[in-house]
């Protein structure tokens, strides 16, 4: 499991911006972010390098920010990848929540799940076949 | 000379004698001495040298605040100048202001109501007592300030603002009792937590009250466990006196009027009828002992109710119930009548909002639209989308129910409602021409 920083921002401008300001003051480096967003406010989600000290930064300049687990699992990147492993976890009769993918290299891709009581199912997961990536892995 | 638990424990016939004596002199100095008193008993047929009970008080005609504009300034005063020694006024935000006009035997009379609260909370000379109400013409500055002066305590005269400085005294000094708005010492406690302190460490208070505004029981809570001291309303206008009317015993069941000094009446706003004890309704005051400008049935405009039965202190003066809105509050949306008091009742049935929260009202065309802003409380879980539209959607099924008007709610982010030094506010109303 890998710890994700989750943002509530309302669509204001200006927002997302200052979100990352405080980040990069922080010398907090990111390498993925991904916006859910509805009418009037929108969920920033971010990996980064310290997410635990990103809530605090965030938290001093007046942001609400959460970390949260995901898991992320590593995948070849070549057309198919996200399918073959969507179907394994439908098998397994997973619940996705949330999800979004990135690629890491040329050969290997990265898909990141929300999945309610995943600790539950990380064997499940390896056992079919899939590497588990953790925080440190992906810096 | 009885001392003011003894007076706060005086058997109830013998405080309806006080009170009848009393209104009998307040009803006969108003006819003689105020020409306005005059005119309006007279045309109500009520005849003041003809009362034999408090009963008999309902020929009286009701006072309200119109009238009070109406004889800005001097126009309801029943003593000469010269016996006037200090002048309060309402902050007059949607009128004329009115005003508020003491002797010294006036001025005595509301330390003494006020330091009550200070009694409550078993305080006295042993007491610092933080005053960050506003100082001047609003009456919670100096009414607290009296108050704690008449309770014997150290008294600090900080007034409102300037918040850090506020923390400063209140850790160095060893406050123990504070007097402010109740959203003010939310502020407190908020400044002080993001300066990185504990206000239930670093503070030595064990006291607050706070009144001035309404709120929550959960806003209470929240401002409890901040502080780690006990939360006590008051109530007052500056119509009658100022704070002090009544204020809340430790038992926090309900505020105890200061029944020798004022006889109060709920009644039916829109009848004038009065209403017996327990139900809700307009509250009503008269002053048994007023000099400077006494008030025969002034109509509050608050909505309480007498609170039956006895308090468990053990104190025999009725108790009124927490304020449940103003007459003059009331909103109306789409023809439906909202009091805020509602909107605040079902906020604080929700977990994952804060207690920061605001109305506002905006036209669609001929249609009103109300949006509800709240505050997504730090211990909310919204990590999924889904999460936050739930609660959104509770939210406003609980608030159709509740008000029979259908609102749409916005979660934003933290501090995006402001944060105001006196009062929250809690409506914002943008309809044009209104």
């Amino acid at each position: 499991m890998i710890d994700q920083l989750t943002v509530f921002l309302e669509n204001k401008e200006g927002r997302l911006a200052a979100l990352c300001r405080v980040l990069a003051d922080a010398e907090i480096n990111m390498t993925m972010l991904t916006i859910a967003e509805v009418s009037d406010y929108g969920l920033v989600r971010i990996i980064c390098d310290d997410t635990q000290r990103a809530v605090e930064v965030l938290d001093e300049a007046g942001f609400r920010a959460m970390s949260s687990k995901v898991i992320a699992v590593e995948v070849p990147n070549r057309p198919g990848g996200l399918a073959e492993l969507l179907e394994s976890m439908d098998a397994l009769k997973l619940n996705i929540e949330y999800g979004y993918c990135f690629n890491i290299s040329e050969q290997r891709s990265v898909d990141v799940f929300k999945i309610n009581g995943a600790e539950d199912v990380l064997d499940s997961i390896r056992d079919a076949g899939y590497t588990l990536l953790t925080s440190e892995e992906l810096f | 000379m009885m001392t003011q638990e003894e007076v706060l424990h005086l058997p109830h016939e013998q405080i309806e004698a006080i009170q009848l004596e009393g209104v009998k002199k307040t009803v006969i100095a108003c006819y003689e001495n105020v020409e306005f008193h005059k005119r309006a008993f007279d045309e109500a047929g009520f005849d003041p040298y003809a009362l034999e009970s408090l009963d008999d008080l309902q020929k009286a005609p009701f006072l309200t605040k119109q009238d009070l504009r109406d004889n800005y300034p001097y126009g309801l005063f029943a003593v000469p100048l010269s016996d006037v020694k200090e002048i309060h006024m309402s902050s007059g935000t949607t009128g004329v202001a009115t005003v508020g006009g003491y002797t010294q035997r006036d001025l005595e009379i509301w330390g003494d109501c006020f330091a009550r609260g200070i009694t409550y909370a078993n305080g006295g000379p042993d007491d610092i007592c933080h005053v960050c109400y506003g100082y001047g013409l609003f009456t919670g500055g100096l009414g607290a300030h009296y108050g704690g002066l008449a309770a014997g305590c150290t008294t600090i005269p900080m007034s409102a603002g300037n918040t850090e400085r506020q923390i400063r005294v209140l850790r160095e000094m060893g406050s123990t009792i504070i007097c402010c708005t109740p959203s003010y010492a939310m502020h407190i406690a908020d400044t002080a937590i993001e300066m990185g302190l504990d206000p239930a460490k670093d503070f030595s208070l064990r006291a607050g009250i706070h009144g001035a505004e309404p709120f929550s029981d959960n806003f209470r809570s929240d401002l409890e466990k901040k502080f780690d001291y006990k939360v006590l309303d008051v109530y007052g206008l500056t119509e009658t006196m100022g704070p002090g009317v009544a204020i809340e015993c430790w038992e926090q069941d309900g505020l105890h009027l200061a029944e020798d000094h004022f006889f109060a009446e709920i009644i039916d706003p829109a009848t004038g009828k009065v209403l017996p004890d327990g139900e809700w309704g307009e509250l009503v005051l008269t002053s048994v002992d007023r000099e400077a400008v006494p008030v025969v049935r002034y109509r509050t405009r608050d909505i309480t109710r007498i609170i039956p039965g006895e308090c468990a202190c053990g104190r025999t003066h009725r108790r009124i119930d927490r304020l449940h809105g103003r007459t003059d509050d009331m909103l109306i949306i789409r023809g439906v009548n909202v009091f805020p008091s509602q909107i605040e009742d079902v906020m604080k049935t929700f977990d994952g909002v804060s207690s920061w929260y605001q109305i506002e009202l905006t036209r669609k065309g001929s249609l009103d639209v109300v949006t509800l802003k709240a505050e997504v409380d730090p211990d909310f879980d919204f990590d999924q989308m889904a999460t936050i539209q739930n609660l959104q959607k509770r939210i406003k099924s609980a608030m159709k129910s509740a008000l029979s008007v259908g609102i749409e709610v916005k979660i934003v982010e933290p501090k995006s409602i402001p944060r105001s030094e006196g009062k929250a506010k809690r409506v914002v109303d943008l309809r044009e021409g209104e």
